[in-house]
């Protein structure tokens, strides 16, 4: 990039292609951090220079030249846009490839990561606006973070549940049960045959039912099913609070009752979710990880971050769960989405797979698996629909599908189970349970009447919406 | 009670046909298939009793069928389950745990509480079987 | 008479591809006339008894266990797995692949060795075929304390009620095969099938060693394949002669001395050069040499 020195360090405003965020011939190297963002030019700003601001502002760059650069590196520092290409099917919309250094970054942060990748950026005028829909971290970046806690092998090992996807279901109502009342439907819930229950996000400390109490009668509830089935049974108690200092002490009590997992919001932020990621891991704890307030960024497709990128930071984070949508249930999620998100979760390396949207090679560096958690408006009429999309590796979680059960909860929690467990059997004697699903489970319902009113009662229930947040891509396309 | 530990506990117990079928499944997939059994079922005891080790190279469910049926004759009154466990890297543990026998009563557990400061308890789970020494439980 | 139940036993063999693989193996396998008559006779019992079953004719399963008679190199190991295939096919064989061992794969070398050994080796033949190479090597009668016997009984056991699973083959020289069965009659009683190897002629063992050159993209000048008949003539009546694999070996050896040849005299290889095999080649072998010797 032959410059004339004296010319680009005049005082003054000029260009962010000028400047040097505009590289096409730049090859990153296998050490960069590469961020793939959506980028709305505003009416007359050319998508290169809007892709040279992106790299810009999210590196070196402020809105005027200055002579400091000079007392660095400031070629290595630049972020280099190096790609950009039309979206298809989106006039007006580009995707923009950048590369960063890997010097650019604090060694296993995700706080720093994303104060330089999505910090002043997203609010930069010259953009309509921006997303950032994928990553590629570096092996030797990846190496530099602990990972899940736990992780899919050692939670299986740990729980002796192999085979299976596991069984949740989140206790409702949301707001107003006293301890005792929760724990009851923690008991009914786990003795019926579910593997977890699970606090919602905003169950804390409120003035309906304190955490101390809930903690205390939630594992009389887990220890007495426990007992009365001869299987690891956990409930996430959500750890989540005002202060640091105020988790660790729920998290210290979760301990000292001898519960196997614990669990968190991602409002809580990544510093707090890292540091209870160590935590976790000090304690042979499973981490569960609500994913609240995600879609006031992830949904829009113009405009944040896609949940493939929030998918990799977790993993880098060191949760062991994370919901990351159901397909078929209540909430957002296209499936070829969805499944992305899964691989990137699950894999122990992503290759490129653009029909699901991962836009990168993705390698994983022995960084363990994240299990997904599918939540919100399932039943166990889908059962051969979730088990064919989301595979083994998987809790379901069926709140509504097992306490609103017509014969209680123990039964909504034991048709779940059976309908799942006849599933996993039909599939793997290799039977077509896409389409002998509605059979197969009609057949285990003969000796089971509690899935026989669960298929009753739930069996044609669909949430049929188009989704929001859909793929654009193009599948000849080869980003580098 | 019944014990609901393994994939297919909440169904009836499954015939030698289903057994097969799942061992086939494992096979396909070049999992190496084991037998194990107890007679302490308690939720944590990882270390069932092996029976043989694990066969691997297995193309069919013959061999796995003859083991299950030897294990299951000799240790008719105790749990005996059929593992699959997969070698490939970054999983290297079982795939499939499925019980195949089990004890014609099973007693189950007792809850054991101590009460501790504040309103804490401890809880102990034991299993009645275990209150005899191994082998002469579920006689 | 018109109404009574018929079944078209042709469209059964098309079913299961037998023709395709019974003409496969003809193209394939030179020479071994016998052998592939007694496959024919063996395929269209099996076809004769599926018929038979699917009418409800009493029809035990068929004992299916071989013996594979023959000298070395006449192609035992070969036909043993296009019969795993067939038996496959025709629906007598689950999975259709062959297992092949000998004594050291099934006897221990102590007490409480061998049985888990052999069952080891059956399970994994389960499903397909276990092909037992010098099968007679299991039966020591000059040592009392030796375990080969004990192999003997947990296969036989396995040969008598597990039909359906395995099917064993047990193969090596002819008149070794049956001292062995004379002294183990029960074993003998178990084997339904008994298919002699012939060795080949001199013309069948030219036409293997085209075969094998041309699956090599090699081939005989003129000359070299003069020299290959006059090697074959020789080879045979040399010891250690082991039909088909001694002209493999000597194949090997051809090709080595040809890449010698092409390297020494170093410029340009064409690939007419590279693929081809000079009377040189072959004249160079010991073989010639030996003969020459002889008075």
């Amino acid at each position: 990039m032959p410059q004339d020195l004296a010319e680009r360090y005049r005082a003054g405003v000029m260009k962010y292609a000028q400047m040097g965020y505009w590289q096409p011939d730049y090859q990153p190297k296998d050490t960069d951090v590469l961020a793939l963002f959506r980028i709305t030019p505003q009416e007359g700003v050319d998508p290169e220079e809007a892709a040279a601001a992106v790299a810009g502002e999210s590196s070196t760059a402020t809105w005027t030249v200055v002579w400091t650069d000079r007392l660095t590196a400031c070629d290595m520092y630049r972020a280099k846009a190096y790609r950009v290409d039309p979206v298809p099917g989106s006039p007006g919309q580009y995707f923009a490839y950048i590369a960063y250094d890997l010097d650019l970054f604090e060694p296993g942060s995700i706080s720093n990561l994303t104060a330089s990748i999505i910090g002043n950026v997203f609010g930069f005028k010259p953009l309509k606006a921006l997303r950032l829909e994928d990553m590629r971290l570096p092996v030797a970046y990846v190496k530099t973070f602990q990972g899940p806690a736990t992780g899919i092998v050692v939670e299986r090992e740990r729980l002796d549940k192999f085979g299976r996807p596991l069984l949740g279901a989140t206790v409702k109502p949301k707001l107003g049960l006293s301890g005792k009342s929760y724990g009851r439907v923690v008991y009914e819930a786990l003795k019926g045959g579910l593997d977890f229950t699970k606090d919602d996000e905003n169950i804390n400390s409120q003035p309906f039912m304190h955490w101390r109490d809930r903690f205390l009668y939630c594992m009389e509830a887990v220890n007495r099913a426990q007992a009365a089935t001869g299987e690891v049974k956990g409930t996430y108690l959500n750890v989540t609070a005002a202060t640091m200092e105020d988790m660790y002490e729920r998290a210290e009590l979760a301990k000292e009752l001898g519960s196997v997992v614990v669990m968190i919001d991602l409002v809580i932020g990544y510093t707090a979710i890292q540091s209870m990621a160590k935590w976790a891991r000090r304690n042979d704890m499973i981490l569960h990880l609500h994913r609240a307030g995600h879609s006031t960024y992830t949904r829009q497709k113009s405009h944040g971050v896609s949940f493939r990128v929030i998918s990799k930071w977790m993993r880098l984070a060191g949760v062991d769960h994370i919901h990351a949508g159901t397909i078929v249930g209540k909430l957002e999620g296209d499936p070829n989405s969805v499944q992305g998100f899964y691989d990137i979760l699950r894999e122990p390396n992503n290759p490129q797979n653009l029909q699901r949207g991962v836009f990168f090679d993705q390698p994983w560096g022995g960084l363990r698996g994240v299990l997904p958690v599918a939540s919100g408006g399932i039943h166990a009429g889908q059962m051969h629909q979730l088990l064919t999309y989301l595979g083994d590796d998987v809790v379901l979680q069926f709140g509504g599908g097992t306490i609103g059960h017509p014969m209680g909860i123990q039964a909504g929690a034991t048709a779940n189970r059976v309908a799942l467990e006849a599933m996993v059997l039909a599939r793997n004697e290799g039977r077509d349970i896409w389409n002998e699903g509605p059979a197969i489970l009609a057949n285990a319902a003969k000796t089971c009447a509690p899935l026989k009113a669960a298929l009753d009662t739930w069996g044609e229930v669909t949430f049929d919406y188009a989704s929001t947040d859909t793929l654009d891509y193009v599948p000849t396309a080869t980003p580098a | 009670m019944r014990i609901t530990q393994g994939a297919f506990s909440f169904l009836p117990d499954l015939t030698d046909a289903q057994i097969r079928a799942q061992v086939e499944y494992c096979l396909g997939k070049g999992w190496a298939v084991s037998v194990e059994y107890t007679d302490d079922p308690h939720p944590r005891n990882t270390y069932w009793e092996m029976y043989g080790n694990p066969m691997f190279d297995l193309k069919d469910a013959a061999g796995v069928m003859a083991e299950i049926n030897a294990c299951r004759k000799t240790f008719a009154g105790h749990y005996v389950k059929v593992n699959a466990f997969d070698s490939t890297h970054g999983w290297e543990s079982l795939r499939l745990s499925f019980i195949v026998n089990r004890p014609k009563v099973e007693p189950g557990f007792e809850l054991r509480r101590e009460e501790g400061a504040g309103r804490q308890q401890r809880y102990t789970t034991r299993s009645y079987a275990t209150a005899k020494p191994e082998g002469e439980r579920y006689a | 008479m018109n109404d009574a139940p018929a079944i078209d036993l042709e469209a059964l063999a098309r079913e299961a591809g037998l023709p395709r693989l019974l003409a496969d193996l003809d193209e394939s396998l030179v020479g071994l006339v016998p052998v592939k008559t007694r496959i024919r006779e063996i395929a269209a019992l099996l076809v004769v008894d599926r018929a038979r079953r699917t009418l409800g004719l009493t029809s035990a399963p068929p004992s299916l266990h071989m013996c594979f008679t023959g000298n070395p190199g006449t192609g035992k190991t070969t036909v043993a797995l296009r019969m795993a295939e067939i038996l496959n096919r025709l629906g007598y064989c689950r999975k259709g692949h062959l297992v092949a061992v000998t004594r050291d794969d099934l006897v221990g070398q102590f007490i409480g060795h061998t049985a888990p050994k052999t069952k080891e080796v059956l399970k994994r033949a389960m499903g397909g075929v276990l092909f037992i190479d010098e099968a007679y090597y299991l039966y020591r009668p000059e040592n009392e304390r030796d375990y080969g016997m004990e192999a003997i009984e947990i296969l036989l056991q396995v040969m008598e009620n597990q039909r359906d699973d395995l099917v064993v083959i047990l193969a090596g020289y002819k008149e070794r095969m049956d001292t062995f069965f004379r002294a183990n009659p029960g074993l003998s009683s178990r084997i339904a099938h008994h298919i002699d190897f012939p060795d080949y002629s001199s013309d069948e063992l030219l036409r293997i060693a085209e075969l094998m050159l041309s699956g090599l993209q090699y081939r005989l000048s003129p000359a070299a394949r003069e020299a290959l008949v006059e090697y074959i003539d020789l080879r045979r009546r040399q010891p250690h002669f082991a039909n088909a694999r001694s002209i493999r070996n000597a194949l090997d050896r051809a090709r080595l001395r040809q890449a010698n040849r092409l390297f020494a005299a170093g410029g340009a290889a064409t690939q007419e050069s590279l693929m081809t095999l000079e009377s040189q080649d072959l004249r160079a072998s010991r073989v010639f040499a030996q003969a020459g010797d002889a008075p």
